[in-house]
This record gives structure tokens, C-alpha cells and sequence, in this order.
């Protein structure tokens, strides 16, 4: 059992507990470990913007609504805003800085190009994740299925159509 | 989000020597030392913390507990669902989407995909209404341990339309409308590996009851798995959920319908409701007009119209009258 222990003083020792320590938090993100000392409260998603730098994956409305926030846990994808990163440890986690191959992008951020599937580009990682997890589960057969899939990530530009195209594209190769 | 401790005991006891609260307890303002909550998927849990609704000492997070992620089918014994399952893994279940359809297809609309990979059976059962007053830190309702019921006369449109008296909050588990309809039980584990089965239905408590919590759990009790009966001969299940949005909505409305047919005739039915009470609603007089008889669109109406019989609506919600009249009329002609 892992137990973060409680050091410090609190304001009032009467009715709360002291605050909590940090603790060393291993994460195997696109491939490599890595450990910082990180509160349990730290999402995943403060975890890789605020702590490692990774501002690829967006921070939209933190409550697990828009999907922008979007990452990939074991193939699967989550919404890391409503996840704490302590909670991931041991699992591989993949997020848009983690889909290309060197120079040669993952053929879903292609697709995205070749569409023009994005105008402000906020959303854009997190409809990129969406599509790889929908691409993992062998999932978005038809049209209705494809536009219910990708129903947990906004696009307040409206790109919509083609993002639409990106996926039935990519679901054909 | 508040200060809190996390911890991850990988066996039960430990987890319940642990566990001191129930969420309800605490959003109603008591004070309790050190608190302590179960996380499963920790959907609902993180944002009511984000929300400042509550604020728990620690988290007790019981994903590393064994057995609980296993989903196990037999044609004798029925089926038997781990309270760790995934929402998403439940969808992907062959022998669900075979021998209970409505499950399945409620599984599928439930939130978004994102969500599905993350959100547990027993989190979603034991999930918190998504009444916007309920949600709203500024707002001390009945829920909250306070004296007044904002829905009443402020603005209801998303609430229910059964039993509106005291608080009118629908609860939010649309998975739980088919499972009620399958006479599901869950089995609850409490001090020292006791379980007690609980009809699911009778897990849910109505604001009569407790306006402060929407079910029986005790404070360190666990869901550990939820237990569907086999299905018998000739059961045949549909679900439909009505919301604003085509997807990724919660229900303003939904039914299940779990039949026992005969060829085209219905020897046995139940009618859930969803979204339309403090707690998942029988529609006992529409079930009693279906009982053998076969199915046909003039009596699928009529099934409907029985089914919201005795609503109350309040002043914005009166739209969900004919819609439940639909999807249950759609419901029952989906049968044959």
C-alpha cells in the first residue's frame, strides 16, 4: 500500500488535517519514465503542462466537458483533467507530442493537415487523441458512430465537416 | 480542488479501516475528522472537489483492490459485472450486447468515450445528481444540509417529474434504468468481508427517505459487484435515451422495456424510467396493460400514455411528458 504521509502544521489541528507532502509520482509518458515530486491533488493534465512542460495537451474547461485535455492511457482515450496523475503510474501514457514518429507524423495529425481540420487549433490535440483511441477500439463503422465517438471533444470554430473527413479517411487506411 | 492525502490499499479491509465517509455526509457540510471517500474511476468524485462541493481529507482509492474488474457471464447463473468495470468495457461485452440489449445500448450513450474509459460501474451508480443547484457552491439546498429546495421555483427544466414534493432531482445513472429493469442486485462488502444483496432497486433511497443521500451505502460499505438474473426464454430488451444532444448528454429523458415474449406475445414485462424521479421509476400500470398481449402500435401508445400517469410536472418540465410517452411507445414497438 502506497500512503502519502502528512507533515506540517494545519490552521486549525482541531477539525483538519495537517497538509499533505509531496511524493515521488513515476510516469511513463510516450515512452520514457519519468518521476517528479508532485501533490496528489495534480491532475494529470497540470502534471504535463505545469510540471514537464508538455502544452501540447490543452487545458479547456477542466471538467472533463470539452475534451481538449484528451491523452491516451494504455491505448485508451481519457479525459486527464479528471484524472490525478498519481492515479496513472505504471501505465503507459501517450499524449500528442507522443504520435509522431521523429519527423514523420502519426497519419492521423497528416489527415488533420491535409483537411484543414482545425481554424484556432485549441481543440486540436485532444480531437487528435480521440481519433487514435477511436482507431484502437475498431470503432466508427458509419457516419452516426463516427459523430457519437467524437461527441466528447468541441470545436467552438466549427470545424467540425472536416474533422469529420479526417476520420472517415483514416478509418479507410 | 482542496488539500487531501491519497492512499491505495490493495486488500478490502484495509480500504474500509480507512474509509470513514460517504460523500453525502460530508456535501451536507458535517464535519468529520479526517474525512475519508472511496475512488473508483474518480469522475464524478474530482469534479464535485472542483466544484468546492466537497472536500474530503483523504481519498481512498480502492482501484488496486483484486477481483473487482472481472465481468463473468453464464447462461445458468446470469451475469455478474465487478464494481471496477469500465463503462467502456461493459459496451465492448459480446455476450451483454446479445442477451441484454437494453444494457448495452444504455452503456453506449452514457457520457462521452473519454469518459467511458474511465467511469466504473459502481462510481456510476453511486454518482451525485446533476442538479445545477446541487452542483452550485453558492447554493445551500436540502441536499446540502440546507432549508430550501432551489428547483421548486427556480429554473426545473432538467428535473422529474415523479414524486417532486420535497426535492426533485433525477438521478443521474441512465445504466442504472435498464439494470432496474433486469432486476439487477448489487452486492455491497462491509466491515470484516460482510456482503448483503440489495435489488438495485431498492438501493436508491427517495428524498422521503433522506433528501441528503440518493443511496443505502454506509459509511465504509463498497459496491464489489452488480448481478444481473439470467435471462430467461424469450427476453427481449430495448432502451432509448432522450436528451438535448444526440450524444454526450445527460438523459432528459429515458426507458427501458425487458420483456418475456411468447412468439409476439408478452408474457412478463417491466418499464423503467430514467430522468423522471429521485430514483429509477416502475411504471407498474403501463407493464400491467402489456401483460399478455401482443404487441401492437395502437397499445404501444397506450403503454406510453400509462406510463406517465400521475406525473407531476413542475413549471419548465412539462416537455418531458410526451417524450417519455415516445421513447416508451418506441421502446415497446422495438420489442418484436
Amino acid at each position: 500500500m502506497s500512503e502519502i504521509k502528512s507533515t506540517g502544521t494545519s490552521q486549525n489541528k482541531t477539525t483538519s488535517p495537517a497538509p499533505p507532502q509531496k511524493r515521488e509520482v513515476t510516469l511513463h509518458i510516450n515512452g520514457k519514465n519519468t518521476t517528479l515530486s508532485l501533490a496528489p491533488w495534480t491532475t494529470l493534465l497540470d502534471a504535463l503542462r505545469q510540471y514537464l512542460g508538455m502544452t501540447g495537451t490543452k487545458k479547456g474547461c477542466d471538467h472533463g466537458q470539452c475534451g481538449a485535455c484528451t491523452v491516451l492511457i494504455d491505448g485508451k482515450h481519457i479525459n486527464s483533467c479528471l484524472s490525478l496523475a498519481v492515479m496513472q503510474q505504471n501505465k503507459e501514457i501517450t499524449t500528442i507530442e507522443g504520435l509522431a514518429d521523429g519527423e514523420d507524423l502519426h497519419p492521423v495529425q497528416a489527415a488533420f493537415i491535409k483537411h484543414d481540420a482545425f481554424q484556432c487549433g485549441y481543440c486540436t490535440a485532444g480531437q487528435i487523441c480521440s481519433t487514435v483511441g477511436m482507431l484502437n477500439m475498431k470503432k466508427g463503422n458509419s457516419p452516426a458512430e463516427i459523430r457519437d465517438l467524437m461527441s466528447g471533444n468541441i470545436c467552438r470554430c466549427g470545424a467540425y465537416a472536416n474533422i469529420f473527413a479526417v476520420v472517415e479517411e483514416v478509418k479507410e487506411n | 480542488m482542496k488539500k487531501f492525502t491519497w492512499v491505495q490499499p490493495d486488500n478490502i479491509d484495509e480500504a474500509q479501516r480507512q474509509i470513514n465517509a460517504v460523500t453525502a455526509t460530508i456535501a451536507t457540510g458535517k464535519t468529520i475528522q479526517g474525512a475519508a471517500v472511496i475512488k473508483a474511476g474518480g469522475v464524478d468524485l474530482l469534479d464535485l472537489m472542483k466544484e468546492n462541493i466537497i472536500a474530503p481529507a483523504k481519498i481512498v482509492s480502492i482501484n488496486a483492490l483484486p477481483g473487482l474488474g472481472k465481468i463473468g457471464f453464464d447462461e445458468k447463473s446470469g451475469l455478474r459485472i465487478g464494481a471496477l468495470v469500465k463503462l467502456s468495457d461493459l459496451e465492448e461485452n459480446a455476450e451483454i450486447k446479445k442477451h441484454y440489449a437494453a444494457l448495452h445500448e444504455s452503456v453506449s450513450h452514457a457520457a462521452t468515450p473519454q469518459i467511458r474509459n474511465m467511469a466504473t460501474l459502481g462510481g456510476n451508480l453511486a454518482q451525485r445528481p446533476r442538479c445545477w443547484y446541487f452542483r452550485s457552491e453558492d447554493h445551500k439546498c436540502l441536499k446540502k444540509g440546507g432549508t430550501k429546495c432551489f428547483a421548486q421555483e427556480g429554473q426545473n427544466q432538467i428535473h422529474g417529474i415523479f414524486n417532486t414534493e420535497i426535492c426533485p432531482c433525477v438521478h443521474s445513472s441512465s445504466v442504472s434504468t435498464a439494470l432496474v429493469a433486469f432486476g439487477a442486485q448489487v452486492e455491497i462488502t462491509g466491515a470484516k468481508g460482510k456482503l448483503r444483496n440489495v435489488p438495485l432497486a431498492e438501493f436508491f433511497v427517495s428524498p422521503q427517505v433522506d433528501v441528503t443521500r440518493e443511496n443505502i451505502l454506509e459509511r465504509g460499505e463498497i459496491i464489489t459487484a452488480l448481478t444481473v438474473p439470467a435471462p430467461p426464454k424469450g427476453q427481449k430488451s430495448w432502451y432509448i435515451k432522450q436528451a438535448a444532444k444526440e450524444s454526450y448528454d445527460w438523459a432528459l429523458a429515458d426507458a427501458a422495456v425487458v420483456a418475456q415474449m411468447s412468439g409476439d406475445t408478452i408474457k412478463d414485462v417491466k418499464i423503467v424510467l430514467g430522468a423522471a424521479a429521485p430514483t429509477p421509476y416502475r411504471a407498474t400500470a403501463a407493464e400491467q396493460l402489456l401483460r399478455g398481449q401482443k404487441v401492437s402500435e395502437k397499445l404501444a401508445v397506450q403503454v406510453g400514455t400509462a406510463a406517465v400517469e400521475g406525473a407531476t410536472p413542475l413549471a419548465h418540465n412539462a416537455y418531458k411528458v410526451p417524450m417519455f410517452k415516445a421513447i416508451v411507445k418506441e421502446c415497446v414497438l422495438n420489442l418484436v
